[in-house]
């Protein structure tokens, strides 16, 4: 099991700039969404970058994940628990 | 006899799966930067092999299918397809550059006991980014062939292909067990790609560079918004010269026609039917090229999905989702492939409001409405720098994108109400277009246009032709010879209908071949005016006829019209097959002419009581 360090935070709290590694995925019941965010390339222990967010009231927002980059909604970011470095 | 072998072609969206596929089977199924590019199978014979064929499948990031395209992978893959055979053995392509993320998608397939083979591709990238992957140890890992390929340079094919054969007779059971969940394959897809990975590579910097710009919170709208605005620039003015040019050269072949034979049947089959109908649809090939250039480029440099990501909110606002905004963008060049793409949208609902809202997107066959009208009726100045001409167009265009807002809002909370997807969307790393796709992409479409202006709006136009004939009109009569045929008597009785939009016999009786394809509105126009000019108006064409036979406020309200213009026969099919049914196709072509009617009667009151 992945501990949580006391230092996560949701990854939708975080703005432009921030670095972290993702420390748990999921929280809520919420287990087909967790399943959809693995599949598209979210997993513990993967580095993060936030990298942007919409002009228009900042959702949804683009971050870097592994090698990739992916764009998501904030609802969707709080499921991904990050400890920031 | 028996049936050739089919090898199936998965992966993660956007590895390059249509690109490999094109490249092994020398077919042109489209290739696009953006996850979502193929939501349809297409199978292909194996060049060079015998009896081998390939299916190019939709991509997916799972075998849980959460869209319709993905579904269709899904089925092929576990054999429950209703029209193709089980496959014989995977060809999954992976990114050489995102190596753990697409192995994960190979263990899952793994599950499914058919022999795999796996291409590697994007080798050129990975060198780029300095990654050095050790294939042998990953072929061992992974238990399966490994062949390291660049589909777009055609590199690495023969091998691939001589891998592909040998497989189908390979052990499938390996005995490696990575697990059942996906975290356990995320997992021991991440230990053997840190195992293969020698180095890890530097990533892709003039994404980053770009991004920064192109998604920044204040220049990111500012190019978005100016980017479409060039584009409709761009139709005008760069299509203008190539435009003027044909038109000369059917002006003169009339010219030539008219002094070779005499006045009679043949010549006016010739010269009204053919040449001011199908001639007046032909000339706009320029600016059809200009657009599907413009928008190549787009889905081909990995904008689009940038777009979808700037639009998301505003999607949102309307009950969609930033997706969505693909389809739609795909729709200002036909509104048929445009409701295709919307199968990549997983939420039921919100795809069959992307479906009912597409139509409104200017599609290109509405260009040569627009242009004509506009060409008759609007001054060519400039106003600040811009030609007016085209400032008018892009209204048009941006009036096309607001009304599909619009409607998305009202049937989100109407027909088609329930809980609204959410967005998540990969955004690929940019690729400088590859020209080989963008001229076959324009080859195609320039290829459909004229097969459409040979075919439909031939048909159409000669059907039309041959209706203006009969009856002949009465000894005596004042009115051009035309008013008085089958054309003038259907246009009279529509008109009852469509005068209180300003529209007379003529436009109400074009607008009935229209249902075949919108630009044989402006083909019958041509033809119906042809007929009833004089010898100076005919040469000089359907804009200037135009501009002396029609008021201001009815060529605004026509106009208004084909913003929405609900006649087009392909559209309605295509929706009945989408939605499997008449139900929704009957819909849209209600709530379109409902609209086009409202619309243009505002305008046309509005205008006559200002003008
Ligand atoms: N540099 C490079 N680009 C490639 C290669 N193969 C494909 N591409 C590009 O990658 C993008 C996606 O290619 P497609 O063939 O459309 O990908 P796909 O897997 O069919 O995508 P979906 O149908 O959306 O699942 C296009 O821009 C291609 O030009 C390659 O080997 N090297
Ligand atoms: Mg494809």
């Amino acid at each position: 099991m992945n501990a949580i360090s006391s230092t996560a935070v949701s990854l939708d709290t975080l703005s432009p700039g921030a670095c972290g590694t993702i420390a748990a995925l999921g929280g809520t019941a919420n287990n087909d969404m967790v399943d959809r965010l693995r599949e598209i390339g979210f997993a513990e222990g993967l580095d993060v970058e936030f990298l942007h967010q919409s002009p228009f009231g900042k959702d949804p927002i683009a971050v870097r994940v592994g090698d990739m980059t992916v764009a998501l909604r904030r609802a969707e970011a709080t499921l991904i628990k990050v400890n920031i470095v | 006899m028996s049936s050739p072998s089919l090898v199936a072609v998965v992966g993660n969206p956007n590895c390059g799966k249509s690109a490999l596929f094109n490249a092994l089977t020398g077919l042109r199924q489209k290739v696009a930067n953006y996850p979502g590019a193929t939501v349809e199978r297409r199978t292909g014979a194996l060049m060079g092999r015998d009896g081998i064929e390939l299916i190019d499948l939709p991509g997916t990031y799972s075998l849980t299918p959460r869209s319709p395209d993905e579904a269709v992978t899904f089925e092929v893959l576990s054999g429950k397809h209703d029209v193709e055979q089980k496959p014989a053995a995977i060809l999954c392509v992976v990114d050489a550059t995102n190596l753990a993320q697409h192995l994960r998608f190979v263990l899952e397939l793994k599950a499914l006991d058919l022999p795999i083979v796996v291409a590697m591709n994007m080798m050129d990238l990975a060198a780029r980014e300095r990654i050095s992957i050790d294939v042998s140890l990953l072929s061992t890992r992974l238990g399966v062939p490994v062949v390291e390929t660049i589909a777009v340079r055609k590199k690495g094919l023969t091998e691939l292909t001589d891998k592909v054969i040998s497989s189908f007779n390979a052990p499938t059971n390996l005995n490696i067990d990575y697990g059942d969940t996906i975290k356990l394959r995320q997992k021991a897809a991440r230990k053997i790609a840190n195992e293969v990975t020698l180095s890890e590579g530097i990533g892709h910097k003039s994404t980053r560079v770009l991004d920064s710009f192109l998604l920044h919170p204040l220049l990111g709208p500012v190019i978005l918004f100016s980017l479409l605005f060039l584009m409709f620039q761009a139709v005008f003015s760069w299509a203008e010269a190539p435009m003027g040019v044909i038109d000369t050269g059917i002006g003169a072949l009339q010219g030539i026609f008219s002094n070779l034979l005499s006045d009679g049947l043949l010549l006016s089959f010739l010269n009204d039917g053919i040449l001011a109908g199908v001639g007046s649809v032909v000339i706009f090939l320029p600016q059809i090229i200009v657009l599907f250039f413009c928008i190549l480029i787009l889905e081909s440099t990995g904008y689009m999905a940038r777009a979808a990501f700037l639009m998301d909110r505003i999607m949102a606002s309307v009950g969609l989702n930033g997706r969505a905004f693909i389809p739609l963008l795909s729709s200002f060049a036909c509104a048929i492939p445009g409701i295709m793409a919307a199968r990549s949208i997983a939420n039921e609902k919100d795809r069959l409001t992307t479906i009912l809202i597409a139509p409104l997107m200017t599609c290109a066959a509405r260009l040569p409405v627009y242009t004509v009208i506009i060409a008759a009726f609007i001054p060519n100045d400039t106003v600040g720098g811009f030609g007016l001409q085209g400032l008018v167009m892009f209204s048009l265009y941006l009036a096309g994108i607001l009304a599909a807002l619009a409607a998305a809002a009202i049937l989100k909370r109407t027909v088609t109400q329930g809980p609204s997807d959410t967005f998540i969307l990969e955004l690929p790393k940019y690729q400088v277009p590859n020209p080989r796709y963008v001229f076959s992409g324009l080859y195609e479409r320039a290829g459909l246009f004229l097969k459409r202006a040979g075919t439909i709006i031939l048909a159409s136009t000669i059907i039309l032709w041959a209706l203006t004939l009969y009856p002949e009109p009465p000894v005596g009569a004042d009115r051009p010879d035309v008013a008085y045929s089958f054309v003038g008597i259907i246009g009279g009785w529509l008109e009852v209908i469509f005068a209180p939009i300003g529209f007379n016999w003529e436009i109400s009786a074009a607008l009935v071949p229209g249902m075949a394809a919108r630009e044989v509105a402006i083909a019958a126009l041509g033809t119906v005016y042809s007929l009833s000019g004089s010898e100076e108006m005919i040469e000089a064409g359907l804009v200037s006829m135009l501009h002396s036979a029609w008021s201001l406020p009815t060529a605004l309200s026509f106009l208004t019209w084909f913003i929405f213009a609900p006649q087009c026969l392909s559209t309605l099919a295509v929706t009945k097959r989408e939605t499997g049914g008449w139900k929704w196709p009957l819909f849209m072509m209600g709530y379109l002419f409902a609209l086009a009617y409202g619309a243009s009667f505002i305008v046309f009151q509005t205008a006559s009581a200002l003008l």
